[in-house]
């Protein structure tokens, strides 16, 4: 525990940035996910659900095992079953999926509770951070530079994807299929597998990034966990322009919006920090507004039924 | 690591109160005398208990539930309980449910917001039963006398706190983790802080305020700002302080703890918690309700009468910062110590204690305090 | 979106005999029935993985939420805040809208009841006046929220799910600053909330039982909505653009304007269930006041198809398995989360047993299909 100065104003900057990439690591993954899916022209608002299943499977895999990768690998394989699930029955007929969402988020949060019953008092291993402020003395930098290793697959992840979207015969078939479904039969695809297969990808991110929740920060599982982060990222890909790329961007920006108020409180100031907290849903919504319409030309699928 | 978790009480509770009746009616009534004797010939006392959280959080209601455990130990008492009830119109029906379906005849209603108006509401519905709060809030002549308020002076196991970290801290810097600025709390802040700066009126305490009882991300934010600052001391008023003395054992700092004992989370840092033992006044509302006696309406305490105790010193605590730290809880235990004196200011420099009187800690102005004292960082937020 | 369905759309023109009218009616339970028969057998098997017995599991929620007076009492109890917010969902959903975000304007609705409750306490007004203002007070601050929602999606195209969730979170956010700070009690140290409202003018309880007046305000409610609906040119014209919403535009209604004016509908309800809440129940408007009830009304809508008169018995379904839960815990251990699992699966399964509907069970096709 060596001897730190205090930051003062320092602190603050440090505080958003270190933020972002810690509350920013589940966004960047949940909102990676949903681009996928809506990619593929459907949208899924039962994140939430899926994020806690993973946060809880995550915690009790590596609990029982002691292994937090397995945890991890846990929280993507729930992931991947939730998806497939709200893919699958959103296929049928009359089926409304923005009902479904809400729906499995419903279910989804209900199971995770009660699963996770016996999981409020014990301490799981966590995922060991990638330290890359050996250099520095300063402990306070040296945190801030201990780096979720979530947040670094998740930069390789959303480079891979936006790499396959455009550039593989996959990524090109399921922007077809998100596009055009008229345009997809003629190509003898179908929509239907195809999107199944999008919304079960979404799901195995949005399940790590729970994973991140419990496993690394803040490292335990209760039920306060998720504050909305399931909903926030369906916003944050319309931010995002369908651009995977831009949800890295998009998950710093809110993780560091909630960096705030904590960071100025430890300087002494606690005026209005009630307003402070709703800081990253009203940028959110103001770049909603600002945005208006999303049309192709922003990236926006065809087919997906956001705004018909 | 303590595998079996309040959850698998309910389950064994069916077979103990078989037991529990079957043994009460056949050995009490031989065995004891007078009034108890009268008690045990009829059915056992049904007592419920409701939480607003889960009961294995490590916080609040595990320090309810610890107590509530102990009191199923005692012979011709049968505990119902429910955890998750919101304070709203829910719990009314809770308590209503226990005493209609259950029987029960004592009821403990562990959340602050349960008093005004719900379990006012129900106590007037039925003043044969006894609803005992835990708060600060039963007054003589304002409230049925079917209810009544528990509580206990933590700050003193606070204070004491204060003196510890105030001698193992290095950084002389103390962080605070409040969920709001309720009076209750302030208190805490204050003795910690107090009790630190006894040791060295150099050290301050910088507190940041979440504004929820329970919020796993908001509460590690803090305390990653905190450590950020330079503190190496963290403690906390919040339902849960799982996860901020986990974070702090991650960081590598130092923590005290609250609520119940979260020693087992960090072995390397812990230095000793407040704790309540609150099953010194269910122990009384038991009995009382057992023999008939009146309720004990106000119920209050600190070290001296049980109601709050330490945890074990862990491994960091130096020789030096036992002895003081039991020096002063020996003057506690005795009732001569007064934290709160005359001449004390707060962090805006103004005397919030005038010259010459002292608050002893049942003072009820102590329970109205709306400032930080000198030494602490932070304001009451606006 | 996919085009939302509302319940009671059009008369398709139906098969004079009545065979044919009672056949359909019939066809027309099979996704509820289904639906039905599915929750009972996911729920019964998670129950029993989790090693407890599905009959004693169901013998004890039909008996903690309908069994007796006492039971009865507690599930209208939970029902009376749900039927306002079960509207809240609804009736925006007549007009093709999917609000999400009834729990802010609840809360908003709350906070103004309270203050203006307050206000006219001070001047020693009576409940005569009291109660219709902080109605009121409620209606306009919860129908002004979803409406600048609803405004957002005509305007601008902003989604309307999204937009109203993110803003129900400002508005906790906005109700707990004022709480804390601008309208706080100073008396309420240790639970800040707004000054209470002296016990002559809380809302008392209806006669012969044990539920406050806003249960019977719930029913009327919606009862007034349904009849709006169905039976006036207002309510057929919502429906209208709801359900094709160029088609009325080729009419020449005004969809933009009923489409807003559906979603402040839908939040004046919510921002009335915070009103009385606060009247008949708090007494102010504290933290205690965000409890979920918002959220609860997004189902209790699907289910029943988003019909105002449906919402009725849904939401007294809801609140009796709610009732239940309680009973769960005490007799069986089972904790609460349980019972979301079981209104999360029955959610699911109702949604997807919509795919159900209409399909011909029967090889002999029926004349209309």
């Amino acid at each position: 525990m060596a001897d730190a100065s205090a930051l003062g104003w320092w602190g603050v900057p440090l505080a958003i940035v270190g933020g972002a990439v810690r509350v920013g690591t589940t966004l960047l993954w949940v909102s990676l996910g949903e681009t996928v899916t809506e990619k593929a022209g459907r949208i899924n608002l039962g994140l939430e659900g899926t994020l806690l299943m993973g946060a809880m499977t995550a915690f009790a895999v590596s609990l029982a095992t002691g292994n937090p990768w397995l945890g991890i690998a846990g929280a993507a394989a729930v992931g991947i079953v939730l998806g497939a699930l709200h893919g699958g029955l959103c296929s049928l007929a009359r089926v409304n999926d923005t009902a479904m969402g809400i729906a499995l988020m419903l279910a989804g949060s209900g199971l995770a509770f009660w699963l996770g019953k016996p999981l409020i008092q014990p301490t799981a291993p966590g995922l060991p951070s990638i330290v890359l402020g050996g250099w520095t003395d300063q402990p306070a930098l040296k945190a801030a530079l201990s780096i979720n290793p979530l947040f670094i697959l998740g930069l390789v992840a959303a480079f891979a994807v936006h790499r396959a979207l455009g550039h593989t015969r996959v990524g090109l078939r399921l922007r077809v299929v998100g596009d055009s479904e008229n345009a997809a039969r003629a190509f003898g695809l179908s929509p239907a597998a195809y999107r199944v297969a999008a919304t079960a990808f979404g799901g195995a991110c949005a399940g790590i990034g729970g994973a991140s929740l419990s496993l690394v920060y803040p490292g335990a599982w209760s039920e306060a966990l998720s504050s909305g982060q399931g909903i926030m990222a369906v916003a944050l890909v319309i931010f995002a322009r369908w651009d995977p790329r831009r949800c890295v961007l998009a998950g710093l920006l809110f993780g560091g919006a909630s960096a705030v108020s904590p960071a100025l409180q430890a300087l002494g100031y606690s005026q209005g920090y009630y307003l402070l907290a709703a800081l990253p849903y009203a940028l959110t919504l103001a770049m909603l507004i600002g945005l208006g319409k999303p049309g192709p030309s922003d990236g926006a699928p065809g087919e997906l039924s956001l705004n018909r | 690591m303590n595998r079996k978790t309040p959850i698998d009480q309910p389950a064994l509770d069916g077979q103990r109160r078989q037991l529990l009746a079957a043994g009460a009616l056949s050995v009490g009534s031989l065995a004891l005398p007078g009034a108890l004797r009268s008690a045990f010939a009829q059915s056992p006392l049904v007592v419920g208990v409701i939480y607003v959280g889960p009961r294995g959080d490590f916080g609040y209601n595990q320090a309810q539930a610890q107590a509530a455990a102990a009191i199923k130990k005692l012979p011709g008492v049968k505990v119902v309980e429910e955890e998750n009830v919101p304070e709203t119109a829910a719990v009314q029906k809770t308590m209503e449910a226990m005493i209609n379906q259950d029987k029960a005849t004592l009821i403990f209603p562990t959340s602050f917001g349960y008093f005004d108006p719900h379990m006012l509401k129900v106590a007037e519905k039925y003043p044969k039963v006894r609803f005992a709060h835990c708060g600060g809030l039963w007054t003589e002549g304002k409230h049925p006398k079917n209810t009544g308020s528990y509580f206990g002076y933590i700050d003193e196991c606070q204070y004491l706190a204060g003196i510890v970290a105030g001698y193992t801290s290095k950084t002389k810097k103390l962080g605070f983790i409040a969920a709001k600025p309720i009076p209750q709390v302030l208190r805490n802040i204050n003795a910690f802080t107090m009790g630190a700066r006894s040791v060295d009126p150099t050290i301050t305490t910088r507190v940041i305020f979440t504004g929820e009882w329970s919020m796993p991300v908001k509460e590690a934010e803090a305390a990653t700002s905190l450590i950020d600052q330079g503190v190496d001391v963290l403690t906390c008023h919040v339902d849960s302080p799982k996860v901020i003395v986990e974070t702090a054992e991650k960081r590598g700092i130092y923590a005290s703890g609250y609520h119940a004992s979260q020693a087992a989370l960090a072995p390397k840092g812990y230095l000793t918690g407040a704790e309540w033992d609150w099953a010194t006044p269910y122990n009384i509302h038991v009995k009382a309700a057992q023999t008939g006696a009146p309720m004990p309406n106000f119920l209050r305490g600190g070290l001296k009468d049980g109601y709050v105790k330490m945890s074990p010193y862990g491994k960091p605590v130096g020789a030096a910062a036992r002895a003081k730290a039991d020096e002063v809880k020996a003057a506690m235990m005795k009732g001569t110590y007064v934290i709160f004196k005359g001449g004390l200011k707060d962090n805006k420099g103004s005397v919030v204690i005038p010259v010459g009187t002292n608050l002893e800690q049942f003072n009820p102005e102590l329970e109205k305090m709306g400032y930080l004292v000198e030494g602490v960082i932070g304001s009451l937020p606006g | 979106m996919s085009t939302v369905s509302a319940a009671g759309s059009l008369p398709v023109a139906a098969a004079p005999a009545q065979l044919e009218r009672l056949r359909g009616f019939a066809k027309s339970l099979v996704p509820a029935v289904a639906a039905l028969g599915l929750t009972i057998a996911l729920f019964s098997l998670a129950v029993a993985l989790a090693g407890f017995d599905p009959l004693q599991v169901w013998s004890l929620i039909a008996q903690g939420g309908f069994g007796d007076a006492f039971a009865w009492q507690n599930t209208l109890q939970r029902a009376a805040p749900l039927l306002l917010t079960g509207l809240a969902v609804a009736l925006p959903a007549q007009a093709g809208r999917v609000i999400i975000g009834a729990e802010g304007a609840l809360v908003l609705g709350g906070l103004a009841a309270s203050a203006l409750g307050n206000v006219l306490a001070d001047r020693h007004a009576g409940p005569g006046l009291v109660w219709p203002a902080m109605g009121l007070a409620g209606v306009l601050a919860g129908g002004v929220w979803i409406g600048i929602v609803g405004w957002l999606r005509e305007k601008r195209e902003v989604n309307e799910t999204i937009a109203s969730l993110l803003m129900s979170f400002i508005a906790i956010a906005l109700f707990n600053q004022c709480v804390e700070t601008v309208l706080r009690d100073p008396a309420s140290l240790n639970k800040p909330s707004t000054r209470p409202l002296p016990d002559a003018l809380m809302l008392p309880s209806m006669p012969g039982l044990d539920v406050h007046w806003g249960l019977g305000l719930g029913i009327v409610v919606a009862l007034v909505a349904w009849a709006v609906m169905r039976l006036t040119p207002l309510g057929m014209a919502v429906r209208v653009a709801g359900g094709n919403p160029r088609a009325a535009l080729g009419v020449g209604l005004p969809v933009g304007m009923l489409t807003i004016g559906a979603c402040a509908a839908g939040g004046a309800c919510a921002g009335l269930a915070g009103a009385v809440e606060v009247a008949a129940v708090h007494g102010a408007a504290n933290g205690s006041l965000v409890a979920g009830y918002g959220y609860s009304g997004i189902m209790i809508a699907f289910a029943a198809r988003f019909s105002p008169g449906g919402v009725i018995p849904v939401a007294i379904l809801v609140g009796g398995i709610a009732a239940s839960g309680s009973l769960l815990q005490r007799r069986l251990g089972l904790p609460d989360a349980a019972v979301t699992v079981l209104l999360g699966f029955a959610f699911v399964a109702l949604i997807g047993c919509e795919t159900l509907r209409g399909r011909s069970f029967t090889s002999r096709r029926a004349p209309h299909g």
